[in-house]
């Protein structure tokens, strides 16, 4: 199934939620989707009969500077194709919806998301830091973050 | 002993200072506290196969700090590491020793300048004896290393430093 089909299933189930779509001159087209639908999306897309993407290759996140953003990249084992779903939120009320009851490997993908960048993941069963100590302070990967002087009394700068 | 074992007609004696035995017997039996951190883990085990085979210097993994004479700090040290590698160095026994392996763990390496979860060396928790420059050392730089180390037990002595 190509992009373009795909993008039009979705439209039509939900016109209102599809922000925008690049086809061409994508190397991995992609939709963008409201944030507050990004779960109903994700639902529909790994139900439904045609396209049946079972599998959540990869969920990161990024910094726009200004806004956040959340990329899924999307494959279907039954059928073999793929695609990519984003959503943007702004910095200051990062609150995206999970998606981790519809694919599991999303818990620790989004925990991640939150310990880097500090995106809400509302409804995750566990967010907490993954990688980071817990009594770390910042989200390291946004643009703004600045490393700290000192940790636990250890000097970080060179 | 095997070069003296069932050697003599009758019982003999050997004559030697008790500082040369003690680091003699120090130098010949380092265990190693058996942890590895990064890449540098991969050639610090290759260092302990068979191709190398580090035991013929009397190094033994020892998965508990408190059988280990040295460490081998082979790796990145990431700030949430850097406590527990300082919390394993205090329980090591005494005399203890540090080979500090490869680049990231000598300066930070390549996370010098952007590794914000990266400790700028080991040095900054525990104090080093040996470091061995690479990314990552071959085998045969860790035993050079590791070489150094025995020279410079091979020279200590309990005599008291006099003061200058």
């Amino acid at each position: 199934m190509t992009a373009q089909e795909i993008h039009d299933i979705i439209k039509a189930q939900f016109s209102d939620a599809v922000l925008e779509v690049k086809i061409e001159g994508a190397r991995d087209p992609f939709i963008k989707i409201l944030p507050e639908k990004i779960k109903d999306v994700a639902q529909f897309v790994r139900d439904h009969a045609q396209m049946k993407f079972d599998y959540l290759m990869c969920l990161s996140g990024v910094d726009y500077k200004g806004k956040l953003g959340v990329v899924y990249h999307l494959y279907s084992l039954t059928h073999g194709h793929k695609i990519v779903l984003k959503v943007e939120v702004s910095t200051d009320t990062p609150n995206v919806p999970s998606v981790e009851s519809i694919w599991k490997s999303a818990n620790w993908h989004e925990r991640e998301a939150f310990d880097l960048f500090g995106i809400h993941f509302e409804g995750h069963s566990d967010l907490r830091r993954i990688l980071l100590p817990d009594d770390w302070e910042g989200h390291p990967l946004r643009k703004d973050y600045e490393v700290p002087e000192f940790y636990n009394g250890m000097k970080v700068p060179y | 002993m095997g070069l003296l074992d069932q050697k003599f007609e009758s019982s003999n004696v050997i004559v030697t200072s008790f500082d040369k035995l003690l680091n003699w017997a120090r130098l010949s039996s380092l265990w190693q506290m058996q942890f590895g951190l990064a890449c540098c883990a991969i050639e610090m085990m290759a260092a302990s196969a068979s191709n190398f085979d580090m035991m013929r210097f009397g190094v033994i993994p020892r998965a508990t700090p408190r059988q280990c004479d040295v460490m081998i700090v082979s790796g990145t040290v990431t700030l949430k590491m850097a406590s527990r590698i300082k919390r394993l160095y205090d329980q090591m026994s005494e005399p203890r020793y540090v080979i500090s392996m490869g680049s990231c763990s000598n300066c930070g390496g390549p996370y010098w300048e952007h590794g914000y979860h990266v400790l700028k060396g080991v040095d900054r928790v525990i104090p080093v004896d040996v470091y061995v420059p690479g990314c990552p050392p071959r085998p045969e730089a860790l035993i050079e290393g590791l070489i150094k180390l025995q020279e410079k037990i091979r020279n200590e002595s309990l005599v008291k430093k006099k003061a200058v």
